[in-house]
Parts: structure tokens; sequence; C-alpha cells
């Protein structure tokens, strides 16, 4: 198969890659660029857990290919670390307890910060909503839901 | 409860910044040089001979390093209880569930490995599939396993007190029946591994695993190595809920792939092999039949369960005695007979999982007490409170109660969900139910019948003083045991939190058997406080030969050293302190007190590196029937939930409004953390109760394998939880502390049972509740109802009383 040069700019750092037709963008950002903060839990896109956000909404990175990110704008849980520290989302799950076993958390703080920045006030209803694609198996989200609220208002 | 300065408070948890951040490594996040990618072959079929296997076109193709077999792996045989270790790393003479491990490939890259998968050759000579129980257990069945007739894998026969006698006082006996379905655990990280073999011969296995312990067992005794050269490194992982709790066939496959080529092997499962391999909720078929009093006395219990348990044995020996004993509490059961059977089918083995064994047993009875009580004329909660257990009680199968926070339990959820103005009070479509639980704080024996100890635990001061390291083999899997050690340690040290940093889930490190049984807050907590007060006692004996002051005069607290007495000079001690710290801006000032940085550091002068030791092993359960030792523990944890919701008559949807949880588990060490293993519990309760069904076609295939067709709970299933802790003072816990993990979920399938009933007015004896489901059973009720207007209310319950085993 021959390769392909994408351009892609993670966290805002700009990189070329060269990629395989057939390579997902979560093993481009796990296996090639070690953004391993990026779960793979189905590679399905039924779990949530290779949540991004690309362009401003959030995305399976299990089912959308390197390619099709060609000249995306991408973040993922390690671009939202600032100079001034955690991300309010991520201090929120934090001190909350939002997070457990941590492997459905980078999905679940990006779907949250995506939510946020579109719609700051949301109501308990279109968190509940903005989050169903992210699957927990541990919290019962009670506690993530918390979390978003804190900041939410 | 006592004053203390870390634990039973909401402390944020060690591991969450790591976790946020995504710089926590899980297994799949770490890459060796030269490491080569494994893959398993698996069985496409349920059942065969295996008349010969061909692996040359694989070993020739370019990139593939290694390809073994039985032939190269041995048939050592391994298991979790020796009694039934019936499986071996690969299949050799017959294939036993769709997903039987028959070979494995290690190769420069994935595709390459999976490429030479396609090309092993396997003859298979397909064998009559076996399904059901009914097809297992019949006369002349093939066997799934030489040795176990009619494919019974175990059998467990006890009788606590004379159930028959004990019916003769009664004035109702009542049976039902009840049928869960096979459940998957459903833990967002599949599961995986990297073995590595180096050249001096050590064997370093990093496995997303509950308990280090038991997999670095199993692969020394599989390979044959000495367990000295095995070490088994457990990353963050995520999560478990018991399946994770024994060697999955990954890991021996890896260190063998490894030993072979000397290189590092990554293997992983996809989610559909997590599903095949799953290890997780077993189908149980109860039939129960109770006998009570006029006034509400339960007077005894005649038990009977089926468990299809699939392909091999697994954890299936604790699991059908504990779908028996935990039935044991939280009432006062006078009698109880259980008879229990687990048989082996070709479908893909169960094990344990959350509530392990106890789950369908607890939702099947409760739902009875429920009926029982209606047909009394009582309140569910007054039943319940008649027969309760208290401290000190002893079941009448031997277990001993040492603490109960129950009546705290059942007050709680009655008036937090005010019980009294809704119960009987909804409007049709809406209803309120409620239910009991109760489960261990670990299991009284390891897997393996030993005197060994069940955890140790190591707190090593810094030469400074600065910080104190724990070391444990203990599995943090996301219930967040480490965060728990870490309150423990500072706790007994007497140092703020801050100071303690936690390494574990690494047998280098010691004996732990893991996160299963809801044992780590208890077990490992006992053995952490050890090592700390150890350590803590080693820091004041070294200042009270300093300082000429007696050891009991002295105290540490908050990371300062207090003087009961009269305060010592410890101006010298300190002059020595700053000596050795010239230069350093935060030295103690002259009027200071006296810190633990500086006592610890003067400690490591005179007698090297501090380390505090702990170890933990529960004291002798009793019992002394066949079996009593599963269900022991060193102390039980209970629960009470009331549940609300509404049922569409024309869908059959139900929706979960209203959750309210109590839970005793002794003293809280971390309060935020107790609570989030109760919504955890409840959220994989409502999907098992709503949804939740691992499914097969008729040749014993797997059909819905991935988290599109197997729907688990989502934020958008979860209502509302309000939380309520109850906090017992645990004699046999560090701290007073007892369980929390397992036991929550326990309520959690019979109360939503039990309000679909008041909603409705339809019994369900089988899970899950699809809208079909209760479609089909508001049909029937309201036919029902038509042919027997006047018919009273306690025939009506007899609808689902016979037994509907095979579904
Ligand atoms: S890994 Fe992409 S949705 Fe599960
Ligand atoms: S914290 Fe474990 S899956 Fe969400």
């Amino acid at each position: 198969m021959a390769a392909k040069l994408v351009q892609l700019t993670i966290n805002d750092k700009e990189y070329d890659i060269a990629v395989q037709a057939n390579e997902t963008l979560v093993d481009v950002l796990r296996y090639r660029l070690g953004l391993t903060g990026t779960k793979k839990g189905c590679g399905q896109g039924d779990c949530g857990s290779c949540t991004v956000i690309m362009d401003g909404n959030t995305v399976n990175s299990c089912l959308v290919l390197a390619v099709q990110a060609n000249g995306s704008r991408i973040t993922t849980i390690e671009g939202l670390e600032s100079e001034e520290g955690l991300h309010p989302v991520q201090k929120a799950f934090i001190e909350h307890g939002a997070i457990q076993c941590g492997f459905c958390s980078s999905g679940m703080i990006l779907s949250a910060k995506n939510l946020l920045d579109k719609n700051p006030k949301p109501t308990e209803g279109e968190i509940r909503s903005a989050l169903s694609g992210n699957l927990c198996r541990c919290t019962g989200y009670q506690k993530i839901v918390e979390a978003v609220q804190s900041i939410a208002k | 409860m006592g004053n203390f300065e870390v634990i039973n408070s909401r402390a944020s948890r060690i591991d969450s910044p790591a976790k946020a951040t995504g710089s926590a490594l899980y297994v799949d996040d770490i890459k060796m040089p030269g490491m080569l990618y494994g893959a398993m072959l698996q069985s496409p079929v349920a059942h065969a001979r295996i008349k010969s296997i061909d692996v040359s076109a694989a070993a020739r193709l370019p990139g593939v390093k290694a390809v073994v077999t039985a032939k190269e792996a041995g048939l050592v045989k391994f298991g979790v209880s020796p009694a039934r270790y019936d499986e071996t790393l690969f299949c050799h003479d017959k294939v036993r569930h769709h997903g039987d491990n028959v070979a494995a490939v290690a190769a420069v890259d994935l595709e390459t490995a999976m490429h030479a998968l396609s090309l092993i050759q396997v003859d298979y000579e397909e064998l009559p599939v076996l399904i059901t129980i009914e097809e297992a257990t019949a006369e002349g069945a093939p066997l799934v396993h030489d040795g176990y007739p009619r494919n019974i894998c175990a059998e467990i026969h006890q009788e606590f007190g004379n159930v028959k006698e004990a019916f003769k006082e009664c004035d109702l006996i009542k049976t039902t029946t009840f049928v869960n379905k096979r459940q998957d655990a459903a833990f967002i990280e599949p599961q995986g591994c990297i073995a590595h073999f180096d050249i001096f011969g050590n064997l370093t296995l990093y496995s997303s695993t509950q308990s280090v312990h038991y997999v670095q067992r199993t692969v020394a005794m599989v390979l044959g190595l000495p367990i000295g050269k095995v070490r088994v490194v457990k990353p963050y992982v995520g999560a478990g809920f018991g399946p994770k709790a024994a060697a999955n066939h990954l890991e021996p496959a890896a260190c063998l792939l490894s030993m072979k080529t000397g290189k590092p092997v990554k293997m992983n499962f996809e989610r559909e092999q997590v599903f095949m391999h799953s290890r997780g909720r077993h189908q149980f078929f109860h039939k129960f039949t109770t006998g009570v009093k006029k006034d509400g006395t339960i007077m005894g219990l005649d038990h009977e369960c089926y468990l299809n348990g699939g392909a091999y044995t697994s954890f299936g020996i604790g699991t059908v005695y504990y779908a028996g004993s935990l039935l044991g509490g939280p009432y006062k059961l006078r009698n109880m007979k259980y008879d229990g059977y687990r048989v082996y089918t070709n479908l893909p083995a169960c094990g344990a999982q959350r509530g392990h064994g106890g789950v369908a047993a607890r939702a099947g009875w409760e739902q009875q007490l429920d009926m029982i009580a209606e047909e009394l004329g009582m309140d569910p909660f007054d039943l319940r409170q008649k027969n309760m257990l208290v401290a000190g009680d002893v079941t009448c199968n031997g277990l001993k109660i040492s603490s109960f926070g129950m009546p705290e339990c059942l007050e709680a959820v009655r008036s937090g969900s005010d019980w009294k103005s809704k119960k009987g009070k909804l409007p049709r479509g809406k209803g309120i139910g409620m239910a009991c639980g109760f489960f261990e704080s670990g299991a009284g024996y390891p897997s393996y019948p030993s005197d060994t100890y069940h955890d140790t635990v190591l707190v090593k001061l810094a030469e400074d003083g600065g910080s104190a390291l724990v070391l444990s083999a203990s599995a943090e899997i996301g219930q967040g045991s480490d965060t728990a050690l870490a309150m423990i340690v500072a706790e007994g040290l007497g140092i703020p939190l801050e100071m303690v940093r936690v390494q574990s889930g690494d047998t280098d490190f010691g004996v732990d058997l893991g996160a299963h049984s809801s044992r780590q807050t208890l077990m490992t907590g006992h053995a952490a406080k050890e090592a700390a007060e150890d350590a803590r006692r080693q820091v004041i004996e070294v200042l009270s030969e300093e300082l000429k002051t007696s050891a009991q005069d002295m105290d540490i607290k908050n990371g300062v050293v207090k003087f009961k007495m009269e305060k010592p000079d410890f101006t010298p001690l300190r002059t020595r302190y700053i000596k050795e710290h010239r230069g350093w801006l935060d030295n103690p000032a002259t009027d200071d007190e006296l810190s633990f940085r500086e006592a610890s550091r003067i400690a490591f002068l005179s007698r090297g590196t501090i380390v505090g030791k702990g170890k933990y092993k529960p004291p002798v359960p009793g019992g002394s029937s066949k079996g009593a030792t599963v269900g022991t523990s060193p102390a039980y944890g209970c629960s009470a939930q009331v549940v609300e919701l509404s049922v569409d008559e024309e869908t059959g949807k139900i929706t979960i409004e209203q959750m309210t949880d109590a839970h005793d588990c002794g003293l809280a060490i971390n309060r935020t953390s107790v609570e989030a293993q109760m919504q955890g519990s409840f959220s994989m309760g409502l999907g098992e109760a709503l949804f939740e069904e691992v499914k097969f076609d008729s040749k014993g295939r797997l059909i819905n394998g991935d988290l599109a067709e197997y729907k688990i709970p989502s934020c958008l299933d979860m209502p509302k939880i309000k939380s309520i802790i109850v906090e017992s003072n645990e004699p046999n816990g560090p701290y007073g502390a007892k369980e929390v993990g397992e036991g929550a979920i326990m309520p959690t399938i019979p109360a939503i049972l039990n309000a679909v009933y008041d909603a409705v007015g339809v019994r369900i004896y089988e899970l899950p509740m699809t809208p079909e489901r209760i479609c089909t059973a508001i049909k029937e009720y309201k036919e029902k109802r038509i042919d027997a207007e006047y018919e009273d209310q306690s025939k009506r319950n007899r609808a689902g009383s016979s037994i509907r085993l095979y579904d």
C-alpha cells in the first residue's frame, strides 16, 4: 500500500506524517506519535474512549482515517494543560472524584470541554446528552455530571 | 468514630492527576525496543476434535518470529482452583468453545501476526455442541471434559438446620424461580500484556490484571519457571470487576513467545475477544422455597440453583458456593438448604463478576420476600427489619457478623426516599421498590490451599524524612485502593497525605492476593496500617533513645512530633539535621516543633533505612461443613436501596427515575471513593436488570461481541442517585473499615424488580427486563386479570412460579 503524506495540527503543533490508507487517527496518535492519552477501548466507534476534538467537534478517532483528517486541527487530552495549569474540566474531574480507572477519562473530559466551549451553561440534560457517547463502566456517571455542573455555573 | 487527620475525608485520589492528563500509562501505552506483536489463533467452532495442526506456512511467513502450539507449550493444566485445573495454554485434543485457544504467533507487527494466523491449518472434526444445561445434562450427552458425568462440573449439597421441619411451623410457603443472563464485565480497557524474557532468564510480565500474585503463580507453573524468576507488574488498569482476577491465556502465551524469541512480546484482546474470554457473570437458574410465619418470621429457605458454566471451571467452584452461601445474610435465616450445580457447556467459560455468585440469587430472593410481605400484608421494610441480623450474630451457615449497620441503612433509604408517602400511592405506571444486600470483605482463603499471608506491605521512609513510600503488590484497578492505602499509611505514620507515595501492583514488592472479593481496603489496609505503625514505632524508638524520653510520651501527628509530657530539649537533634542540610532554604526555625522529617532523618542516621513491615492473614474463619470456607470473611458489608421508576405500558420501556442507596462500609476511609463504588455498582446492576445479555447462536458462536449490540448503561440511562454512607465500626477492619465495592450491587436488581411490580403489577422472573419482556408480562397479566377477576391477590402472584429453565 502506498503511503500518503498528511498534515495534522495536533495540540497546536504541526505534523507531517506518511500514513497508510487504512490507518486510523487513533492509531496514528497512539502508536506513531506516542500520544497515548487517547485510549482505544473498542476500535469500533462504540465506547468513546478514543474521543478527540477535530475542527471543533468531538469524533471517535478510531472511526476517522488519518487521511480523512488531513489538514485538521486536533485537540487530544495532552493538549488541555496550559501555562496556567490544568484545564478547569480536568480540575473539576479530579476534585469531584469523577475518575476511577481513568480509561474513559480522556474522552470524557474532551467531550465535556467541547460542550462547555459551545454551551457554557448547559442543563443537566444537555450534559448527559453530550456525554452519552462516552461509556464509563466505573462511575455510574454521577460524579462526572457533578464535575461538569460545577463549572457550568 | 475516632478523630482522624487523614482518613474518613474526601481527599482527592492520588492517581487522578495522571489520569486526567492522559499521562497515566496503561499496558497498551507501553512500547519496548524490539517489541514483537503476538496474536492468538482461536477456534471458529464451539466443540470439535483437533485432528491436526499445520503451522509450517505461518512459520515461513517473513516477519514471523515464532509460532507456538500445545507442542511447544506443554500440557500443564491450570485454572483458578487446583481442585479444577481444567485448562491448558493451548488446546491439543479438542476445542471446547468458540474462541478456544489453539496457537499463537509473534511477528514484527500485528498485521503480519494476523496474516500468519490465517495460514495455520487446523483440521477439526466437529462434535455436537452443548449450549443449555438441559442439553449438557441429558443422558448420553457428549462430555465437555472426561471424568465429569452429565457434565456436572461441581455439585454442592448443604443443609444448615432442618428446612423440612421448619416448614411444618410455617403459615406461608412460597416457591418462585429466577433466571438472569450471562453478563459481561465490559470494562473499557480490554485485557493486554507485554512479556519480556531477558538474557539473564528473568521474565517480566506487564499485564492488565487484578492480581499480579495469581498471574505470577500461574505463569510460573505453566511455563515451569521458579516464582523468583517471574515478575508481574500491573500498570494502570482500565478496571476489571472480577474477570481480570485470574490469569488469562494471553499472559502465559506472550511469556512463551518472548522466551522463544528473546524479545518483548505484546498481546491484546480485541473487544470481541473480551466477550469470548470474559469469565464474567454466569447465567443462574434459581428456585427458592421460603417458609414464613404469619408474623413475618422467616423460618427457612430451600434453594436450588443451576449455573451454565461454559467450557471451563475458572472461578466457578467459588461461584456455585457463593450463590448459596451469600443468602445466609442479612436476615436471620434459621434453616437453609442449598443444592447447587455448575454445568459444563460449550459456551465460553464464566467466572467472577462484581457480587460474585450472589447477584442473581439476591435478585430472585429479594423479589420473593417482597411477594411474601405483600401476602402477609406487611410493608417490605417491616418484613426485613423483623428478620434482620445484628452485630454479634452468626448465620446458620457460620458467617460471623461483627458489625452491621443495617437498621441505619434501612432507615436512611426509607426516609431518604420518602417511602411512606410514595409506596402504594403512586399513579399506575410509576413504582417504588426496595431491597437489601449483603457481601463479604475479602475471601477468608486464597484460591489455592495455603497458609500464605494474603497481603504484605512495606513502608520505607526516605533518608531525609521527606516522604514515605508504600510498596505493595495490591491492585489499583480504578476502585481507589492506592489512595486508600496512602491515606491509611499517612494516618498510621501521623503525616500529611502529600508525604506518602504508593508503588503497587508489582510482585517484587511482596505478596498480595489482589483486587477481588472486596478485599483491598480491609486486608491490604490492615497490612498497610501495621507497616506504617511499625515505621513510626522505629522513629519514636530512636527519638526515645536520643532524647531520653519514654516512647509512650511521644506521638506523631500531622508531620510533627508531639510530646505528651514536658517537651525535652531537642536542639542537638535539630542542629545535626540542619548541619546536614546546609544551603537548604526550608530548614526548621529554632522555635518550630520537632518535625517528622527531622525525626526520621535522625532515625536513619541511627539505624539505616527505616522500613516498616506489615502483613495480614484473616483469622481462621469457622464453619465445619464442606465448602464452609466460601463466604467466610472477617467482615460483612450491608446495604439497602430504594428505586423509583416508570413503566410505559405501551412500549414496555422502563425509565429509572430516582435511586436512594445506603451502604454500611464500616468506617469510610475515603468518602468520595465509597460513594463512587456505590454509584458504579448501581449502574452495573441497572444494566444487568434492563438490557445486558451476551448472546450465542445455536452453534455456540458469540453473536453480540461488541459494545453497540451489547449495551451497557450510558449517561442517559442513569438516574440521580442519593448515596448515603452508613458507618459502623468494624472491629476486624483497619480503623473500622470494610467493603463497599461489590455489596453495593446486591439490592439494585431486586429493587428495580419490586418497583416494576409496584408500577404495573407484574412480576418478572427472567432478566433482562427488555421492553418486549415487559410488554408480554403486562399482556399476560391483563389477560389473567380478566380470566380471574374474582381470584384473590395471592393467587395472582403464582404466575411465574413454574420453572422456566431454558430460554
Ligand atoms: S475506541 Fe473508538 S469508540 Fe471505542
Ligand atoms: S472511570 Fe473507568 S471507565 Fe470510566
